[in-house]
This record gives C-alpha cells, structure tokens and sequence, in this order.
C-alpha cells in the first residue's frame, strides 16, 4: 500500500530527559521519524520536553512543543493541534505510556486520534507480563515459568512455586526499573515493594530465574501487509542476568547454528503477528539453554528501542525511518534500501563484519550505588565499534569507552573492581556480575586460570573466551618475539591492538610504536557498512577501520572538515554536545563543505549516516582520529564541539601538523591552565575567587587558609565536576586528599575560596575573533555550590541586577577576544555582595548550547561552525540576545531511582544524566513545567515538610509563609516548627527519624507529605536527612535541598493554582524576538545537503 | 608448491549455516567465499549436513577469520578438522570483501587454489585448463546411482523425486509431511517414473548449467506435460521451464545467501527466501519469452529476475529460491503444503 491519504497532521511524542535506560537513541529515532514523515508531506506536530536534541531544534518538525511528555500536557497540545494521527513508538517507554494513558482517559477518542504504529492492544500485551504470557503460550512459545502479582502476600505465593533466585520484572516501566534478582525470601520482599510501587499499574512479574543461559535480542520489523523482515540478531555476551542495556553485545549472533537462528526466527515473526504490531517494529528478547538448545521468550518492546538503534548503526538499515514510513501506510518492498538506494527495503542485512557494543557506567559518581549488574539497568552510555573480526571489534569497543583504556587491558587492582591483587579474591569477584568483569577474566586467563573454570564461574560462552585467549596468547607471543617484523605487527594490528597496548607490552612508547609501524607503512584501510555483504554497490559513505587488504574511502581532501564527536554518554558529556556537532555539520554542508563526522556512539544522531558526508564509526583515540585525518587530508579539524573528548586530542594533533579548526589549542590551554588564567583574568581586571594550586597536601592546608574555608577542590582538567568537594575544614580536606584524587606535579589540585550564597550565571557567546555576541545568560536556581549541570536555570535572569547581566556581557566579551575565540565560550559567574566573580572559561561549546538555542531561536552551533571556516559574524548576520516576553527554564533529572542506596543531595560534582526545559510567560509557570518535565510534579495542595539548618530559617520563612497563605499543612522538625510558630506560621512538629516513631518517614510512607523542604543539617544528621531524601524519591515526593529551589518550587506552584496550563509551540514563541526569526523562518531544510547561499 | 583445486568462484552471504552451505550438493565445481567474516564458532555437527554421504560438496572455501574452537551443545568436533579430513582446502585471513567485491563487479569467474605467495606456471595452468560453469552438466556428476525410497510405506503420498544433487532437508521435509519418497537418478527415463506409479513428480535442486541437462527435459515434458503434479526446485525450477520452452541465462555473480527479497506476484507479499543459483529462466512479470503457457509467479526485488513458474493449465510449479531453506529463512515454506495440495486435488478429481 501507498503512504494514506487521510492523514494530514501527525503528532510525534519524544522521550522527554536523558535518564538511565532511556537516552540518546530517541533523539537519533524520533529524528528520523520526523525527517521521514516531513518528506512524506505530513505535517508534524513534536512534543519534547527535552532541549538538549535534535529533534527539538524548531527547524525539524512544523511545530514544536517543548512541553512536558505527560498525558496532561501532551492533552493540551492535542486539543489546541487536533492532529489526525499519534505515532506513539518513538519515544521509548515514556511516549508508549502517555498514549496509553491518553487512551484510557478518552482523550484520543474525543479528538478523533488515531494510533499509528502500533495499537493499543499490541502494547498492552506486549507490556503487560500476564497478556504476554498468554500470547506465547498461544502461539506455542514458552516464557520462563513466572506468574504476575500485584501485591507482596501474592507474590510470596507465587515465589513459592516458581523458587529462588527469583527475577522480579515490574510492568511497564523502562530500563528494567525497579526489577532485580532475589536470591532469598529477605531481598525478594524487598524488591517486590519496590517494584510494586514503580509500576505504573502495580503488577509485578516473578519468574523462574535462568541466570546463566545465553542471551540474544532480534530486531524485528513489519508493515501493513504482513511482511516482516529480520533486521539483526544480536548476541550478549554476558549471559541472562545482566540488563542488555549493561552487557557486552555483539551483533551478529556468533554462536548460533543456522537451525538455532531460524528457529529463533519463526518464533520472532510469530510473536510480531500474534501481538499485533502492525507497521513498524519490536524488538525480542531470547533466552537459550547452552546445554540443550531450549529457547524462552523473555520479553517483547512493541517500539523502537536502544537496541534498535544499535541495530540501525550496526546494520545500516535505518529502523526508525523505515518504522516511521510504515506507520503511514507503506510497506516494506515500496521503501528502498537508504544504503545501496537500488535495492529495496524488504530484505534482511548481511554483515560482512562484527560489530561490538561495550556500556559506560557512572559508578565512580556514585561511591554509595551497588555496583552489581543485575536486571535493573545502570550504565549511562555506550561505544559500538565495528571490525572485521570479534577480536579486532572487541578492542576497538573498549577503548572507545574512553575508561583509560586502550583496548582490553587491565589496571590496578582498584581500576579492576578487586580489593587486592589475590588470586583468591579474583575468583570471588569473578561470581558476580560488575562493570570491571571482562578485565578481571582477563587476569584469570593471565593468572593460568583455565578457560572452562572461567565458563563454569561467569556462563560466559566458551566461544568468547577462546576469542579473548587468542588475545592474551598473541599477547605473550608479541612480547617475547626477538624483533617486530611487518607480518607480526600486522598480526597483532589485526587483532584490534592499538599502539598504545603493544608499546606497553614492548616496553616503549605509543609514539615509538607508531613510528614503527609508519615506516613500516601499516595502516587501517577503510570499509563501507553496507548491509548486503558486498553483494550490491553502495551509495553511503560509512565507514569503519580494519587491518585488511582493500580501502573504499576516497579522500575528501581540503573541501573536507572533520567533526570530532563525543563519544560515548556518560554524566557531564551527554547528548548536549552530539547535539553541537550536529548543527555544526548540517550548518557546514549548508555552506558546502564536505562534512567528516567520527564517533563511536551508537545511540545518537550523529552517527545517523546520512547527517554528515562520511561517517567514520571509530573510537576517538588519538591513533584512530590520526589515521583517519592522515587518509583524510582535510581542511581542519573540529574539536570543540564534543566535549571533553576531542578537546583532549587537540593538542596532539596540533603537534601532528593537523589544522584545528576555530578557537586555538593554546587559548583552550589558557582557560585550562589555572596559573595562565588567573593571569589573563588580573589583566583584564575580572574579579576571581582567592585560589590556589597545589601539587601536595600540605601546600593545600597552608592554601587552605589562605583563602578561607570553605573551599571547593578539584583536580585540574575534569569533567562534570569529577572530584570536585566543598570542603568546610582541614581534616576533611586531608581526607579529600587520602581517598578521592591522586595528586603529582602531573595532576595539580586546584583550590578556590567558594562564594557560600553566591548567585551564579553562565553565559554563552559565539565570537569570531573579532567580533563576540551573547548568545544568553542564564541564572542558575541552585546556590553556587551546586554543579552547574546540575542546577536548574533560567534564561533571561530573574534575580540578578541588570548592571551585573550587563557586566558579566562585558567579561565575556572580553575573555572571548582575549583568548581569540573562534566559536564559542562559556563563562561561568558567581555574584556575591555586589561583585561578579569569573569562575570559569570554556573556549569551546558548553552544556548550555542547545538549551539556549531553543530558548532564543538562534542556532549558536551552527553559526559556530560557520564562523570557525572563515565566515564573520557580521557576515551571518548575527545580533545579540533582545530581550523576549517569555522565560524558560532548564531543570536537571537525576539517576538517583536506579541506583539504590544513593543519596540525593546535590553538589559540586554533576550528577545528573538529562535535562528538560519548561517554557512559559512568567518563571513560575516555565518552572512549573519544567518540573513536570522532570517528573517531579509538584503538588498543588497538601502538606510541606519543611526541615532547614539553621542558616537557612531565616530565609525558608518567607517562602514557607506563601505556603501557609496558600493552605498548604506546615510539618517541620522541632526546631524548625519553633522557629516557624514563632514568626506567626503555625507548623506542626514531626520527628525525625531518629527520634522515635511515628516519625516524617513514616509520614511520607502514610501518603501524609507531598513535598519536602530540606537542607542539609551538618553531619550529626546526615543519616537522618539521606534517609528522608531516599523515602521522598522512592515514593516520589518532590523535594528541594536548597532554598532557592524551595522558592522557586512555591512560584511554580503559585502559578499552576492561579491559571490553568497552556502550550504553545517554540515557532509561536520565537515570533516575538527578531534574531530567532531570521533563523526559524527561512524554509530552510535542515537536512537538506544541498549547499545554500552563505549569509550576506 | 602445487596448485589443487581449480572452480568457479562464487560468494553467499549466508550469516549462518556454514556446514549447510559446504554440504549442498548445488555447490559442487565452486570454491565458495563466505562473506560472514567469522566461520567455524558452532563448529560442525552430523545433523546440519545437506549431502546424502554428509561430506562436504564444494571444492574449496576462502573466509577472513576460521575459528579454531567452537562452541555448541550439538557440535561433534571443529570445522577445520571436518574440512581436512574431507579434503576440503580454506584459506584464512583473506579480505574477503575485496574478493566480493571483486566478483561482483566482474562476475563469477574460475579460480585455483594452491600453496605459495603467488600462483605459478602450473597454477594457471591448470585455472586454463579448468572448465567454465556454463556449459557444464554437473547433476549427472552428484546424481545417486540407484533408486532410493525414504518414508513409511503407508504414507498418503507417493513422491518420485529427480536426484540433481538434491538437498537432504527436501527429503525430511516431504518425509514430515507424510510422504514417501522414490530417489531416482537423473538419467530416470519417463517409462520407469510411470512404473513406479507416483501421485507427484519432484524435480531437485542441483549444480551446473541446467542447459547442458538436455537428457531430462523429454522425461518431464512429458511427465508434467500429462498432468502429474510436479514441482522443481531451483535447477528443477530451470529444467521444468526450459522443458516448456524457456530459456536459462548466466547471472554475472549469481544469489547466494539468505536475505533474497521475493515478491510473490499473486499476493502481493514478500517472502525473504534461501537462494543459491548462477543461472535463471530468462523472463519479465509479464512472461516468459518461448513459453506462453507459463506463467511468473515470483519475481526477485533486488535485480527482477524470474523467481518462481506456474503452468496456466496443467497443475506443476517451480520457484528459483530454496524453500527448504537450510540454511536461511522458512518464509517460502508453504510451497510444500502447496505441492501436496495440488497432488490431494488431483487424487479427489481422479
């Protein structure tokens, strides 16, 4: 069938913040879907609440709704669109349960919305445990042995029959939220309440546990007409037990013999038929028996997915698009084939190569959190690599994690995840599951553990570990070799090591190493991902490196400018920065150029193939950008777009004769350097923090004083606020020193007086070396102290004096021609009694971009990118911010309920995985919805808790009085209840934890409290504080740590009870700022690579 | 050195079902390239085997990376020493792809395999000497020799069944559906099909050119000609075409894999199929030049060349694809069903 006719408007739902178990893949999917459906001539109504995407950028959809994904937001957009259809598949699990619950309340059917890509029904029984079950055991497939409770006593009933260990899987919910393995009666009634309150309907799966059997995931995809097409098998390669989203996966299946696969296969496709998804795709998940063959379904997502997407980059068969396009009434066979563009797209891709997904975790933010790696998803990102073997992928995957790695190389003891170097306790961890296993195997296998005493303690498949012997057996053979010739070099080039870990097993240097080889003349060569094999020609330039025979790159040469991306997610580089390099490349297409993208991260959109020129899939290790720009002979690099991770490669490659595009390696080194800043800062007489740098602890604590506790420290050249403490006194800060950095002349500490009640602001400013105009300023909420990452903001300022905005304008401004900016720079502020402090510079893209994009309409990162190839502001036309009638607001989202046992209370280290903006007329309101964005709903009548230290009573007064005024019940700690009742506002004394029953937790647990006001007491009440912060969050009661959010939180609150909500659309909004039309309104197709005229 | 083993060089994407692939007797003359980089992971087993003996058919196999260890609860030993005690050369460590990519762009060609950095005199020698594909009888070269009978002898159908190097999965797939089955060989004269007084003719897959399989094409005109059920497969598929007048072609590489988009002309649908073929009937949607009375039933998505045949009277049918898949997909299954019913229509008309 054709695309229908009868559809005019489509209503996409993105999926809202990055959180664990649900990232960067939707941006890359619902892009795609958006793109797709436009070419089709559909309008396209979006609803993100998430500014940080691509997606969100006003020139994808027609209209675009940065509003919260929430049935009652996504209600209002409705009725104020009237779209015809809702594609409901492409934002995760948060865009399937909106829908669903938008079905239910009667919303769509009022509207007359029609569900596109997958219906009601199919969801529900794809997602609900017990309607699953029932299918497959229609359809004669089995699930593991399990039953669905929905309250502890029936789930107790149910263990009983189906026995420990016991996996524990919550209905819809997303990333395995809320499940685990239960190996006894006290962990699994634990578990059950907590699944049981996570799941959006209260009903909990408990199955038969099959820890251990091997794991395999297909992608799935089928149209209208019944046609269904496998698009790829992949293989964990760590068994059931571990989340997918946390194992090691690779693609395609290697163990499988053809009968196993196509057994596997005819179950898949009648799983899609007999749940129904009628256009579009799922995807499945499989358990095997090793030792018999026996296959159990384990689970089915009726929408696009993480794996989807790593399927799509490791297939080239864009699942999202062709989803999207089957949605509308396609089917497969009228859809060609993205890559080879002749051939169509009913056809399942062959892999001439291996491809290899390792996940990133977060655990050295999270010193508290439960390393084990169980059903319950934990990592915040991943690398994918791709090589001609499983060896040669397998190293690549794991030193693109970028984990100071340079392949599958093991570290300390500590780097390893083991408390000593003991054989013994290398065979106790090996039992258990955690982010370090794969580098604790290989010390077994270097210790003469055999591999079958390794498959017997881990169920890993033998096959996998004759691989990785290879590897630790060439690595002997390498080491003892007399000399290294051509053929044993390139043995081992073809095994995935990089130079780096063949210098360290020869005792030189990487660099000696990589003369070596040069004069050697050794190099990858290049090969396409085409997904037939080779059997058809290819129209797509992506790429990946091998050690093989024939290259299929040709060089662009100098009309070429390579984009170095991010890399893999993780907390403080997140999809803000894919978000810069992909404006920047679409930007530079625009203006001709031919674009080079590199990355390694599968889940975002620019490592979508046809967002650049030519997509190299390759880790981003100076060898790897290296060979590429070597082939490449590009214009120049780009590296200030990705964050952290090109920014270190910029040097390097300076000193390797490579042109770096935009802002100077040396002015980036100004910025990080301390002692060269602080100078650049004295002369340009901007106010800093007293500070100093040490390279011992003594030095610190004489420093230390100098400048006055508290002081925040941190090693120099971090990310996210890695390390960085606010430290009140000297013992603390000689703990700081013992257990948290290791300090050498090599890696300084920095000190800083820290500005206690300081407000803080963060500009951006885009400046061509001449000319700087600020792109924004943004107030945090968050008292100085709080990383700014973490803090929410809000753009324009609200409480900061205009001559402050004004000077801190002029600084960045200053900085910006200073240091000789080419692009952007972000500077940091802190405003305490009267005088603005520079914290920090940032001479490359921040953050803060893409929120401050969508906030005012102009595209900072596609300008940059234009400026940073010659062109002038002037030239592009660009003006500063004007002041706009509208506030928006950007709210951090936190990990915390993934992560048991960690607290909640912010500081100077990031924490946070994603934000949401709420946009709005006034700040209580764009508040108001941000926080709805973030899912922490505030409450609009109830109770507050309130339990503040004493520093802060006086200012928690005011904003607990608005509380009162707007017949809010007042609880408080005894003191603080004292202080309340004698200023006039009646608050009722409740006790803490510590005092005795019934105490606020109990509170909270009884549904009597629906938001919590509660700073800090100091360290007599840590324990107390933690334990209210984790009962809130578990029960989801909103809460703030500081005063200022407190504040914030009553204006939202204010705002929400005085009016109702309304929406409006970014297009809407932009109308009223002249600087943002000049970009929004072109007609200009972001996508498109047909080179348009430069600006006047 | 000494070179060995001459063929034709052809490549199959097949992700799976390496064992399947070497013991096809189709594959009988080719030195096949395994695009799948990795080979050997699930080593080999007695029951994934496509040749009557069980040995391997092809003359030799070129991969990029050959598993030492294997792993599976049904292996039985490694692939590497399967292939050597068969006789069976694989060259390791090979860029495959460029191979591919070679042949695709220059079509199958001859290829020798032997020891050394380059090949010698002898080698091309002997590559000259080697004979090209078309042209080739090859199914009298895998044929049985005698008549065989498989399946209980009180099965609902009679099966007599062309040996041109059949694939054994045909035989337990017509066996599971209640089936007895007569092997003959590919000389079989119509006279003794009659004798053996089937319910349905088979017609098997098989190598080499199917214009140089004259011999058959009176023995099945005249057998499908008078109305036995009749299904070919693959060269069966070709032979019963060229039977009725059509003509075979050389394709320039050939499909060999098992992610062959089929479009199925009567429904609509796509079946993604098992395919493994140098040649086919030369045709459009629109027909088959030479054989009126022919009808295209399946056409391929990526190059349109003739997949599937249907007589517009008499009640026989062939596809150009695998639907005994082995290694691939089960998509085209049905055929079998759809074999068996036009034998079940014609008992109950009879």
């Amino acid at each position: 069938m054709p695309k229908r006719t009868d559809l005019e408007k489509i209503l996409l739902l993105g999926s809202g913040p990055i959180i664990i178990g649900q990232g960067a893949e939707f941006d890359y999917s619902g892009t795609q879907a958006v793109k797709a459906l436009k070419e089709e001539g559909y309008q396209v109504v979006l609803v993100n609440s998430n500014p940080a995407t691509i997606m969100t950028d006003p020139e994808v959809a027609d209209r675009t709704y940065v509003e919260p994904v929430t049935p009652e937001w996504v209600a209002l957009v409705i009725e104020k669109e009237r779209p015809d259809a809702l594609l409901p598949t492409m934002g995760g699990q948060t865009a399937l349960n909106v829908a669903m619950a938008l079905h239910e309340d009667g919303t769509l059917a009022k509207y007359g919305v029609e569900l596109i890509g997958a219906s009601e029904r199919a969801i529900r029984m794809a997602e609900d445990r017990k309607e699953f079950g029932a299918a497959m055991t229609r359809i004669g497939l089995q699930v593991p042995p399990g039953e669905v409770a929905t309250s502890r006593d029936e789930a107790l009933e149910v263990v009983a029959n189906t026995g420990y260990p016991a996996i524990i899987r919550p209905s819809f919910t997303l990333g395995g939220t809320g499940g685990g393995i239960a190996y006894n009666r006290e962990e699994f009634t634990t578990l059950i309440d907590r699944a049981l309150d996570l799941s959006p309907t209260r009903s909990v799966l408990i199955e038969r546990s099959v820890l251990g059997w091997k794991e395999f995931e297909l992608e799935v995809m089928r149209d209208g007409e019944d046609n269904v097409v496998i698009v790829c098998s992949i293989e964990n390669l760590d068994p059931m037990g571990v989340h997918t989203g946390d194992s090691i996966t690779v693609a395609p299946a290697m163990t499988l013999t053809d009968r196993e696969y196509q057994k596997m296969r005819d179950a898949a496709i009648a799983i899609i038929r007999e749940v129904g998804v009628a256009a579009g795709g799922c995807n499945i998940q499989f358990a095997v028996d090793p030792e018999n063959g026996e296959m159990l379904v384990i689970e089915m997502n009726p929408r696009v997915s993480r794996s989807s997407a790593l399927a799509s980059k490791a297939t080239g068969f864009p699942i999202a698009r062709i989803g999207a396009k089957l949605a509308v009434g396609y089917a497969l066979h009228e859809l060609p084939n993205d890559i080879t563009k002749q051939t169509p797209a009913s056809f399942e891709p062959v892999l001439d190569y291996v491809v290899v997904k390792c996940p990133r975790f977060a655990f050295e933010k999270f010193p508290a959190a439960d390393r084990t790696l169980t059903t319950q998803m934990k990592s915040v990102g991943e690398s994918m690599a791709i090589g001609r073997t499983f060896k040669e992928a397998w190293q690549k995957g794991l030193r693109a994690l970028e984990i100071d790695r340079s392949g599958w190389t093991i570290g300390t003891a500590k780097d390893d995840g083991l408390p000593s170097e003991e054989l013994e306790d290398l065979l106790h961890a090996l039992h258990t599951p955690c982010a370090e296993r794969v580098f604790q195997i290989k010390r077994a296998m270097m210790a003469g553990i055999p591999d079958s005493e390794i498959h017997r303690i881990t169920a890993i498949d033998p096959w996998f570990l004759s691989q990785f012997r290879e590897l630790v057996d060439a690595e002997e053979t390498f080491r003892a070799a007399p000399e290294i010739d051509y053929t044993l070099l390139r043995r081992m080039k073809r095994m995935g090591f990089s130079d780096d870990q063949l210098a360290g097993l020869r005792g030189v240097t990487e660099e000696d190493m990589r003369r070596q080889r040069w004069e050697m003349n050794l190099h990858p060569c290049y090969k396409v991902v085409d997904t037939c094999a080779g059997e058809f020609p290819s129209a797509t330039p992506y790429l990946y490196s091998s050690y093989d025979d024939e290259n299929e790159s040709e060089a662009f040469g100098d009309r070429g400018v390579v984009i170095l991306g991010s890399g893999p997610n993780r907390i403080g580089q997140g999809v803000e920065f894919d978000y810069c390099c992909v404006r920047a490349g679409l930007g530079l297409r625009a203006l001709g150029y031919r674009t080079i993208m590199i990355n390694s991260n599968p889940e975002t959109v620019s490592t979508d193939f046809d967002i650049s020129d030519k997509l190299y899939f390759e880790p981003l290790t100076f060898e790897d950008v290296l060979e590429i720009v070597r082939f490449e002979q590009p214009k120049g690099v780009i590296v200030q777009l990705g964050g952290q991770t090109p920014l270190k490669l910029a040097k390097k490659l300076e000193e390797a004769g490579i042109p770096i595009l935009g802002t100077s390696p040396d002015a980036i080194d100004i910025a990080e350097d301390r002692r060269r800043f602080e100078e650049l800062a004295r002369r340009l007489g901007v106010a800093q923090p007293p500070s100093g740098t040490v390279t011992e602890v003594d030095d610190a604590v004489i420093v230390a004083e100098r400048v006055g506790y508290p002081v925040l420290v941190r090693p120099s050249y971090v990310l996210g606020g890695r390390a960085m403490e606010i430290v009140y006194d000297e013992p603390s800060l000689r703990d700081y020193f013992r257990n948290a950095v290791s300090v050498s002349p090599h890696h300084p500490v920095l000190i800083d007086s820290f500005l206690e009640d300081a407000f803080e602001a963060d500009v951006d400013a885009l400046c061509d070396g001449k000319e700087c105009i600020i792109g924004g300023v943004m107030q945090h909420i968050e008292d100085a102290g709080v990383h700014s990452g973490d803090s929410a903001c809000v753009l324009p300022p609200y409480l900061i004096d205009d001559k402050h905005v004004e000077q801190m304008r002029r600084h960045t401004r200053e900085f910006a021609k200073a240091l000789g900016v080419v692009g952007l720079i972000n500077v940091q502020y802190a405003i305490k009694d009267g005088v603005v402090y520079v914290l920090e510079v940032n001479p490359r893209s921040s953050r803060t971009v893409p929120f401050v994009s969508k906030a005012t309409g102009v595209p900072l990162a596609k300008l940059a990118a234009a400026v940073m190839v010659g062109h002038t502001l002037e030239q592009l036309g660009v003006v500063d911010e004007t002041p706009a009638p509208y506030v928006a607001v950007k709210e951090a989202v936190f990990p915390f309920t993934k992560l048991p046992g960690v607290d909640t209370l912010l500081g100077p280290e990031m924490l946070s995985t994603g934000e949401v903006m709420g946009i709005a007329d006034s700040f209580g309101m764009a508040f108001a919805k941000a926080q709805s964005g973030a899912s922490a709903e505030l409450p609009l009548s109830g109770a507050v808790f309130v339990s503040v230290n004493d520093s802060d009573k006086h200012t928690v007064t005011p904003i607990v009085r608005r509380f009162h005024e707007m017949g809010f019940r007042i609880l408080a700690t005894s003191g603080t209840a004292r202080h309340l009742t004698a200023k006039g506002i009646p608050a009722e004394p409740v006790k803490k934890v510590s005092e005795g029953r019934p105490h606020v937790a109990d509170l909270i647990l009884s549904g009597e409290v629906h938001l919590l006001i509660n700073t800090p007491l100091g360290k007599l009440t840590q324990q107390d504080d933690y334990v209210l912060r984790r009962t809130a969050l578990q029960h989801g009661i909103p809460y703030t740590t500081t005063i200022s959010a407190a504040s914030a939180a009553c204006d939202a609150i204010l705002a929400r009870r005085s009016r109702k909500g309304t929406v409006r659309c970014l297009q809407s909004w932009y109308e009223s700022r002249p600087e943002a039309n000049r970009w929004t309104t072109s007609g200009v197709d972001l996508f498109s690579t047909v080179p348009q005229s430069s600006a006047k | 050195m000494s070179a060995g083993t001459t063929g034709e060089i052809v490549f199959t994407t097949n992700l799976t079902g390496y064992q399947e692939v070497f013991t096809d007797p189709s594959y009988l003359g080719q030195i096949v390239v395994m695009t799948a980089p990795m080979i050997g992971n699930y080593g080999v087993n007695p029951e994934d085997v496509e040749s009557r003996s069980g040995k391997p058919h092809v003359s030799g196999v070129l991969v990029r990376e050959l598993s030492r260890a294997h792993s599976n609860w049904r292996a039985s030993g490694g692939l590497d020493d399967w292939l050597a005690e068969n006789g069976i050369p694989i060259i390791e460590d090979l860029d495959t792809r460029k191979i591919t990519r070679h042949i695709r762009s220059e079509g199958a060609m001859r290829a020798v395999i032997g020891l050394g950095a380059q090949p010698d005199d002898e080698a091309r020698g002997k590559l000259d000497a080697s004979p090209r594909m078309a042209g080739q009888d090859l199914a009298s070269a895998v044929t049985i020799d005698h008549e065989r009978t498989v399946g209980n002898s009180q099965a609902s159908h009679h099966i007599v069944a062309y040996d041109f190097g059949m694939k054994e999965n045909i035989l337990r797939i017509l066996q599971s559906m209640d089936c007895r089955v007569t092997v003959v060989p590919a000389q079989t004269s119509a006279t003794r099909v009659r004798e053996l007084n089937p319910d349905g003719l088979f017609l098997s897959n098989g190598p080499g050119d199917p214009s140089a399989v004259e011999y058959v094409l009176d023995p099945i005109r005249e057998l499908a000609g008078s109305g036995l059920p009749t299904f070919g497969i693959c060269l069966g598929h070709q032979l019963l075409a060229l039977a009725f007048g059509a003509e075979t072609e050389k394709l320039p590489y050939g499909h060999r894999g098992g992610n062959h988009p089929v479009l199925d002309l009567s429904t609509g649908r796509v079946l993604i199929t098992s395919q493994n073929h140098g040649f086919a009937v030369r045709g459009t949607s629109k027909g088959v030049p030479g054989a009126k009375e022919l009808e295209v039933t399946h056409l391929n998505l990526n190059d349109h060349t003739v997949e599937g045949l249907r007589h517009r009277d008499l009640p026989f049918f062939g596809v150009q694809y695998h639907p005994e898949a082995s290694p691939g997909p089960h998509d085209a299954r049905s055929h079998f069903a759809e074999f068996l019913q036009t034998l079940d229509s014609k008992q109950v008309s009879s």
